[in-house]
Formats: C-alpha cells, sequence, structure tokens
C-alpha cells in the first residue's frame, strides 16, 4: 500500500482546518475554498477508495497500523470493510455538499473550521481499529457539534447543545471503563496489553458473565447515541435547535457511529453477550420504532417530526442487527446509509422551507405544492425514499431488514411492521398540510428551488433511485463482511443461523 | 570512651541529591536578603529571578532523575528523606507548576503595584515545604514541609492587603488549617506510640510482621484515622472541603494557582506516600474508608461545582471532584498483592502533574479575565469573551476541555491513567463513578464555555496582560494538546514512577 489512504481520509479535513483556521477572518471567499476543496478531496480520496475496494473482500482493507501510545498498547490502527465502507463513502460526500449547499449566515470562518474537525472525527470513528483510537475519535466529536448547536442553532440551542454534550457524554462514560476492561482482561488470554480490536476480538475469552457486564457498557454509551428508546430524548432537541448543516451531518453520519459502534465493537467483540442481550434489544428497538412513528405524527413543527423519525428508522437498523441473521443485518447496513441519505435530505429541505418562511410550523405552512412544484416534487421523491417505497432505497434496507428477521425475530416483526404503515401516515399527512391546498397571503410568495438548491438536491435524489433500482454492487461489498461477522458469531457463541436462505 | 559517645556525629550528606531543595531554599533566601537591603528592583524582576530558581531546581530534580537511572531508591540525611523516583517526579511536577505559577504572579503584582520580594519569597519558601513533604522519609520531617508549605500559603492568601476578601480567607483558611495540623500531629504520635517509630520505611517494617508488632491495634488505626483527616483537610477531600471554596475565592488569583497545584501535589504525593509505602499492610482497614471518601467527594465536587456563579468558586469545587479522582488512584495503589498496584500510584502523581498544570493556566486566564483589583470573577465576567478576545477564549476553552476529561488533550489521559488503574485492580464501580462524577463536571465547564461563546459581552472592563502571564498561559496550552496528541512523552516517565 503505497498511500496510506485512511489516514489521509482523517488528516485532510484536519489539515483543512487548520489552514482555515490561520486565514483572516475578512478572506470569506478564500476560507470557504479552502474548506471546500479539503472537503472535495476528502470525498474523492473515499471515492477512489470505494472503487478500489475489492468486491467480495470480508476483511479488513487498506489497513494501516502504527504504534501511538506504546506504554498503554495504543496504536493508530484504521482499516475498513464491507460494514464501515459506505458509511465512509457517505461521510465524505456529504461533507462537500453541505459545506457548499448550506450558509451558517454568520461567523462563516469558525463554521468551517468545525465542520471540518467534525468531519476528520466522523471518519476517524468509522474506520478505527483500536478500541483506544475509537473512543478518541467518538468522544471528540462531541466538540464541534457542541459548538455548531450552539453558535449556529436555533433559540433553544444552548440548551440543545448542552444536553447532547452531557447525554453522550454519560454514555460514554461507562464504555470508557468497560474499553479499559476488556483490553485489561483480554490481557489474560492475549498475553500482553492491547486494545487492538481485532486481537481482542480474535483471541481474547471473555467468561460468559464478563463478556455480558463488559457488552453492557458498551450498549450504553451506543444506545444514547443511535439514540435507542428510552435514551432518546436528547435528540429531538438536538435535531431541532441544530442549523441546517448540523442536522444534516447530525442525521446523515453522526447517529450511525451509535449502530455501527453496536455492530463492531458490540456484536463483534462480545457474541455470546450480543446474542443474550438480543430479546432486549430488539423489544427497545420496535418501541423506538412505534414511539418515534407515533410521536412524529403529533408534531407541529417539522423538522421535530423529521427528528422524531429518525428515532423510528434507527430502531429499524437496530432491529436488523440484532436478529443475527445475514439478510437482517446486511439491510441494517444499507439501512445506515439510506437513513443518512434521505434524512439528511429532509433535513435539508426542512431547512430551505425555514430559509424562505422563518418558521418550521406546520400549521403555518400551506399550499407550497401550488408555488413551488419542482420543490414539491424533490420533497415527494425524498419522502417517500423515507417512507419505503419500492424502487428507492429506504425500501432495499428495509425490506431486508424485515424478511431477514422475520426467522429470528417473527413477533419483533410483526410489530415493527405498523412502523411502516405508520411511517406513511406521518409523513403523508404532513406533505399534505405543508404541500397541498391553496397558499394563504403568506405562503404564497414562497421561492422555488435556486439552481444550486436544485443540483444540491439531485446528487441526494440521484443516490436515492440509484441505490432503490439497483442495490446489486452495494450489497455485493457490504454482504462477505456481514457473513464473516456471523460466522464469528456463530463460532464464539452456541447460536446458529436458521437455514432458511433463499436460493439466489 | 563514655566521652567519645557523646559526640554528635553528624549524618552524611549527600548534597548533590538534595540539590533542588537546596536551590530553592537558596532563591527564597536571596530574595528576602537582597529584597529588603535593595531598594525596589524593576517591574518583573523579582518574578524572573524566582521563575529562574524554580526552573534551576527543577533541571537540579531531572539530572538527579538521569543520573538514578533504574537504579533502586535510598534514603538520606540519616533515613529522613527518601531519594527515589516517586519523590523526584513529585519534587519536578512541584518545581514546575512553581515556576509557571510565578510567571502569573509577576503579573499579578505588578498590575496590582505590589511588585515586592516578600510574596515570591513566599512561593519559593512554599515551594520548599512542599518538595520536603514529598521527599520525607520520617513523619516529624513531613510535618515540618507541611507546616513550611502552610504558613507560607497562609501568608499568600492574606498577601493582598487592599481586598478585605484576601485577609478573610487567609485567617479562615489559617484557623482551619491549624485544626487540621494539629489532627495531624495527634495522629503521628498515636502511630508512634503504636509501632514505636516515625520514620516511614521502619513502620512499615513493624507492621509488615503481625509477630513483631507488639502495639496496640486500636492506637495504630485512631492515628491512621487522623492522618487520613489531616492530609484530607489540605488536598480538601469531603468532608473536609468547607474551607476550599472561599479560600480559592478570596485569596489573590495567581495564590488560588498555587495553592491549587503545588498544595495538591504535595500534599496528594505525601499522602499516598505515606499510605501506600508505610501503611499498605493495613490497607484492608484503611481503604474502605478511602472508597467511602473518593465517592463522596467525586460526587460532592461535582455537584456543588455545577451551581456556583462565580468562576473562582466553581473551579474550587471543581478541584474538590479532582481529588476525588486522585483518591481513587489511591484505591488502586492500595491492592498491594495485584501486580498492577504500582498503576496507582504513578497514575496519581502523572494526574497531578497534569492537572497542576491546568489548573494554572485556567487560574491564569482568570487573573487575566479578573482584571485590576481581581475583582470580575463571576461567569459574568467571562460572557462574550470569545467576540471580544478570541484567543484568549480559545485558550480557555482548551484548558476546561482538558479538566473535562475531553479526548486529545493531557486531561484525558490523565483521567485514563487513573481509570485504567482502577480497572487494573478490578474496582470497576468506582470507575464508573468517577467517570459520571467527570460527566457532572463537564457541565460546569461547558457553562464557563457557553457563557464565552455564546453570550454577549456584558463586562466592558479592559483585559490586558504582560508577557509572563501570556507565557504561562500558553505554556500550559501547548502542555495540554502536546501530551493530549503523544502521551508517550509524559507516560515514559510516569510508568517508570
Amino acid at each position: 500500500m503505497s498511500i496510506p489512504i485512511l489516514t489521509l481520509l482523517v488528516l485532510v479535513p484536519l489539515i483543512g482546518a487548520l489552514g482555515v483556521s490561520l486565514l483572516a477572518k475578512t478572506q470569506e471567499s478564500m476560507t470557504k475554498n479552502v474548506a471546500l476543496v479539503s472537503s472535495i478531496i476528502t470525498g474523492a480520496l473515499s471515492v477512489w477508495m470505494l472503487i478500489k475496494f475489492p468486491s467480495g473482500s470480508s476483511g479488513f482493507e487498506f489497513v494501516s497500523k502504527h504504534s501511538w501510545v506504546s506504554e498503554w498498547g495504543i496504536s493508530w490502527h484504521l482499516g475498513v470493510d464491507g460494514i464501515s465502507l459506505f458509511l465512509v463513502v457517505l461521510t465524505g460526500i456529504l461533507f462537500p455538499l453541505v459545506i457548499v449547499g448550506i450558509d451558517p449566515h454568520h461567523h462563516h470562518k469558525q463554521y468551517l473550521v468545525w465542520m471540518l474537525i467534525l468531519e476528520a472525527g466522523v471518519m476517524g470513528s468509522f474506520l478505527s481499529l483500536d478500541l483506544f483510537l475509537f473512543f478518541v475519535f467518538f468522544e471528540i466529536v462531541l466538540v464541534p457539534m457542541y459548538f455548531l448547536i450552539g453558535n449556529w442553532g436555533y433559540d433553544q440551542r444552548v440548551y440543545a447543545a448542552t444536553k447532547f454534550f452531557i447525554y453522550t457524554m454519560a454514555g460514554s462514560a461507562f464504555m470508557l471503563v468497560g474499553i479499559v476492561a476488556t483490553a485489561f482482561l483480554a490481557r489474560r488470554d492475549i498475553g500482553y496489553l492491547t486494545f487492538d480490536l481485532l486481537e481482542i476480538a480474535e483471541k481474547a475469552n471473555f467468561s460468559v458473565n464478563t463478556g455480558r457486564w463488559l457488552f453492557t457498557g458498551f450498549v450504553i454509551a451506543f444506545a444514547v447515541k443511535v439514540p435507542l428508546f428510552p435514551l432518546h430524548t436528547w435528540l429531538p432537541d438536538a435535531h431541532t435547535q441544530a442549523p441546517t448543516g448540523g442536522s444534516v451531518i447530525l442525521a446523515g453520519v453522526l447517529l450511525k457511529m451509535g449502530t455501527y459502534g453496536l455492530l463492531r465493537f458490540g456484536v463483534y467483540l462480545f457474541p455470546e453477550a450480543a446474542v443474550w442481550a438480543k430479546p432486549v434489544l430488539l423489544t427497545l428497538a420496535v418501541i423506538g420504532i412505534i414511539y418515534g412513528a407515533i410521536a412524529a405524527t403529533m408534531q407541529k413543527d417539522l423538522k421535530r417530526l423529521v427528528a422524531y423519525s429518525s428515532v423510528a428508522h434507527l430502531g429499524f437498523i437496530v432491529l436488523g442487527t440484532f436478529a443475527l441473521t445475514n439478510q437482517a443485518l446486511t439491510g441494517g447496513v444499507m439501512q445506515m446509509v439510506n437513513h443518512g441519505v434521505s434524512t439528511g435530505a429532509l433535513f435539508l429541505m426542512v431547512g430551505m422551507i425555514y430559509e424562505r418562511r422563518h418558521t418550521r410550523v406546520i400549521a403555518e405552512l400551506k399550499g407550497i405544492q401550488a408555488v413551488a412544484p419542482i420543490f414539491a416534487g424533490f420533497f415527494t421523491v425524498v419522502m417517500l425514499s423515507s417512507i419505503g417505497l419500492p424502487g428507492l432505497n429506504g425500501f432495499v434496507g428495509e425490506f431486508l431488514i424485515l424478511i431477514g428477521a422475520f426467522s429470528t425475530a417473527r413477533w419483533w416483526v410483526v410489530a415493527a411492521t405498523f412502523g411502516v404503515i405508520l411511517a406513511a401516515l406521518y409523513l403523508l399527512w404532513a406533505y399534505q398540510r405543508v404541500f397541498h391546498g391553496e397558499p394563504d397571503e403568506a405562503n404564497k410568495s414562497f421561492p422555488e428551488l435556486t439552481k444550486r438548491e436544485g443540483a444540491l438536491l439531485s446528487v441526494f435524489v440521484a443516490a436515492i433511485v440509484f441505490t432503490g433500482v439497483y442495490p446489486k454492487p452495494m450489497l455485493n461489498r457490504i454482504e462477505p463482511s456481514v457473513k464473516a461477522l456471523l460466522e464469528h458469531v456463530e463460532m464464539r457463541s452456541d447460536y446458529q443461523q436458521p437455514e432458511i436462505e433463499a436460493g439466489e | 570512651m563514655m566521652f567519645a559517645a557523646n559526640v554528635f556525629v553528624g549524618p552524611e550528606i549527600d548534597w548533590l541529591k538534595i540539590s533542588p531543595l537546596l536551590v530553592m531554599l537558596g532563591g527564597a533566601l536571596f530574595l528576602i536578603l537582597a529584597g529588603s537591603l535593595t531598594s525596589q528592583w524593576k517591574p518583573g524582576v523579582y518574578g524572573g529571578v524566582s521563575a529562574f530558581t524554580a526552573v534551576a531546581s527543577a533541571a537540579c530534580t531531572a539530572w538527579q532523575w538521569n543520573e538514578l537511572g533504574d537504579g533502586a531508591s535510598s534514603e538520606l540525611l540519616a533515613n529522613a528523606l527518601y531519594f527515589g523516583r516517586f519523590s523526584l517526579f513529585a519534587t519536578f511536577s512541584i518545581a514546575i507548576a512553581t515556576a509557571l505559577a510565578v510567571l502569573v504572579a509577576t503579573d499579578y503584582l505588578v498590575r496590582e503595584n505590589e511588585d515586592g520580594p516578600e510574596v515570591f519569597a513566599l512561593m519559593l519558601t512554599a515551594a520548599l515545604g512542599g518538595m520536603v513533604m514529598v521527599q520525607a522519609n520520617d513523619f516529624v520531617v513531613l510535618f515540618l514541609g507541611l507546616e513550611t508549605l502552610s504558613l507560607a500559603f497562609y501568608l499568600l492568601t492574606a498577601s493582598n492587603r487592599s481586598r478585605s476578601a484576601s485577609g478573610e480567607a487567609g485567617l479562615k483558611y489559617f484557623v482551619l488549617g491549624g485544626f487540621a495540623s494539629a489532627f495531624f500531629l495527634y495522629g503521628v504520635a498515636l502511630i508512634y506510640g503504636a509501632t514505636g517509630s516515625t520514620n516511614i520505611t521502619k513502620i512499615a517494617a513493624s507492621l509488615s510482621s503481625e509477630t513483631v508488632f507488639a502495639g496496640s491495634t486500636g492506637m495504630l488505626l485512631a492515628g491512621i484515622a487522623l492522618l487520613l483527616v489531616g492530609f484530607g483537610f489540605k488536598v480538601s477531600v469531603v468532608p473536609f472541603h468547607t474551607w476550599t471554596a472561599d479560600v480559592y475565592q478570596g485569596a489573590p488569583t495567581p495564590v488560588t494557582a498555587f495553592m491549587g497545584s503545588v498544595g495538591k501535589i504535595a500534599a496528594f504525593a505525601a499522602l499516598v506516600r505515606v499510605f501506600t509505602d508505610g501503611l499498605l499492610t493495613r490497607s484492608d482497614d484503611w481503604r474502605p474508608v478511602v472508597i467511602v471518601l473518593a465517592v463522596l467527594t467525586l460526587l460532592t465536587g461535582s455537584v456543588l461545582a455545577v451551581i456556583q456563579t462565580d468562576v473562582k468558586r466553581m473551579l474550587a469545587y471543581s478541584s474538590i471532584s479532582h481529588a476525588g479522582f486522585i483518591l481513587v488512584g489511591l484505591v488502586a495503589a492500595s491492592y498491594g498483592a495485584s501486580p498492577d498496584a504500582h498503576l496507582g500510584v504513578s497514575s496519581s502523581l502523572g494526574y497531578l502533574f497534569i492537572y497542576s498544570i491546568l489548573v494554572i493556566g485556567t487560574f491564569g486566564v482568570v487573573a487575566m479575565v479578573a482584571g485590576k483589583g481581581d475583582a470580575a470573577t463571576s461567569l459574568n465576567a467571562f460572557a462574550g469573551l470569545g467576540k471580544s478576545h478570541p484567543v484568549l477564549a480559545l485558550a480557555m476553552t482548551v484548558l476546561l476541555l482538558a479538566q473535562a476529561g475531553v479526548p486529545l488533550t493531557s486531561g484525558f489521559v490523565a483521567k485514563f491513567g487513573i481509570i485504567r488503574a482502577a480497572v487494573s485492580v478490578e474496582s470497576y464501580a468506582l470507575a464508573v463513578v468517577a467517570m459520571l462524577a467527570a460527566v457532572i463536571a463537564a457541565f460546569l465547564y461547558l457553562r464557563i464555555m457557553v457563557s464565552m461563546w455564546l453570550s454577549d459581552r456584558t463586562h466592558s472592563s479592559e483585559i490586558s496582560a504582560s508577557l509572563s502571564l501570556k507565557v504561562a498561559i500558553a505554556l500550559s496550552v501547548a502542555f495540554t494538546l502536546v501530551i493530549g496528541f503523544f502521551p508517550s512523552l509524559l507516560l515514559q516517565f510516569v510508568d517508570l514512577v
């Protein structure tokens, strides 16, 4: 490997952040260009990595490993497999779009610096194969996000930002103790102290009780991040108060750190405990699906509605994860990316509505379809993808989850299916109230999409349609890693997947 | 022959090994003598001499560390002092913290038109007392160091003659500190009664074999308890913490920084040394007490910090919470049977070093914002600092995030060390409590950050600082980040302790 591409994915945004912070405040266009160039380079690198990624590989590719804190057995260990691949690409593409497409209105320079630091943190979280390194990235992400919400958010921003920070940090407190304990207990089997994920997962043999305790520690942190019912209360506040760019990133990639963590550090490290905790996590996931959907239906604020819909969607991902079958898990990984695209786009459009009308209250919006048909069209496509209409991306993921989980978690699936119906209810009802009817005075002058906004949304819609119609390339890259993960689970616990896989 | 027995034979003195102490003593004496015999020096020269003294002392310590290499620890001056990596590291921490605190004080004294040799001489004296404490191998020597340190602290606290709060804080500290010293001394007396010695090594030896130990166990335990009270007061452990907020708030801000760093290192290092070297065989007796104290300290400090409205009081309570963290390290060190018990000792010392530099930087910023008369220390004084003084606010943000234990700062390295030590002896619950207390405390640091970045400036007081204060803040921020990114730079030394 000549170019350490994964290291660059983390470093390029950081260098960009440094560059931006060194520029004077007055050079506004220059700061934007530097930020844009560094995020585009990162995006291009991630796409290049996607192209080079061998389809069918189940292991970690592009691995880069250097000693960092040798005294503590900590290394700079990055790698990407089918599970993290598309999350990395999503991060790489989403950030330049947000930077170019969304105007923070004030303090551009600081905004861009925080955005780029955030990108580096998110990238690092998805790429780390060292527990300590992962924790560093997972935790450092809080700082830029805190400032993004607190500085550029809406009225209740300080409250929301603080709540977000404290909630996540409280979750991480358990994980940090869990991480250190994992490394120390694994030392008995490995012979020396290391925080390396792969070494611990392959060599350590935790006793049943130990594994369950450690798993619980990790799960608390990720359950806050996902967020899993009942630890979700920070999310509606953070989402609603965050600036549009912040919401898009938060929904698009940040929440995925939780679901990704459940897979990579929960299921992979503690297979036995994952099987043991399955009923609880499935139940919480299904409660989240139903509760999120009902809460979304009742919202008066469009942005809060989308935020609650996230709770429901992430419930589906957790359902797919802990159903522990190839299909459901593949669907779960896919749905992580899909949700990032669809909900990211929804937040983007809610932001556009707010820019135009300075309100997000559903009751104050009316008949927008008549004055802005193109905008309404884009909204329709994204909304349908979020509902899970066949032919669009949301369907592929959700369907895989439901069909895959049916054999191992039948009754949970039955309950979750109501969530699909409710999703149609709250989104279509919101659409009806906002877009249909005769526009009143305030909404009559609702401007149509600008070219720039149209171009921005087109990228999202293209991804939505492409994945919906032709998911095979994506599935081909996700599946081998998922299979390998489940084989690891089956080997390490007495769990066996039911053998009812349909033929190709 | 009879006559010869009465000839006093002085102990052999290894001058080089006590050179850090001698340098400090020399600097303090020079300042008092030369300062009183000459007319007023140029602004900042007193501070410069003191900072130089502290750095020279640190250099001597580093040199001795190098000389010691992998060698075993030894005892100096007829077993009065202990000489090893533990004492050298603590001495070095004190010297470095003193140098930084002197830089903060220089700016303050020049600003308040109170520049003179007294405050600096007292600071060097306090540092000397602290060094004696961490090197002491005998309770009597330890008490000498403790009193040298404490008396200098009382005076320093009351050193601002134009602010009545300063005098009030000094008196409070003096009265309560006197009580604590009495407790400590009583504890020493009881332990002497039980073991027949005041020498820490000898006490350890007499306690190690049950058959030899003929003293009264009740007396010993009472002595240990009283020692804990005395130390607990000095390091402000709940429930002996009540003086902290008032004294931290009333003392001149640079003195607060100095107390929060050097005072903590000296008292905690001595506490750790006495309990893990001298009384380790009795750890089953004192460990439960320390665990309870740690939990109380962690939670009380964090919770009370959150509800304060004065930044100096906030930081006082947060220092209490930090003290709880170090107690967790002591708990880890108390499992003498565990092969990882040394992690508790080394992580406590590492925490102390990292925390002192953080605390000096933080109080340096507070001193700068407080302005003339040391008046503006309320949370409102920080409002809008991010807009009017972005660089200063950024420095403060880094220091606060580090105190909160955010990764890539030295504060995280410190916390991680303690958690690692606690986990290595399977104190999982205590580790979780410590981390949760850190989360509660994080709320407090966020409050200050919110005030700085997300509010509008209401105070119009001018903020200015001389070079020395800026250097002190810049050094502590640089240290915070460098150690955050490259923990090995520090850990290679800490792990040897």
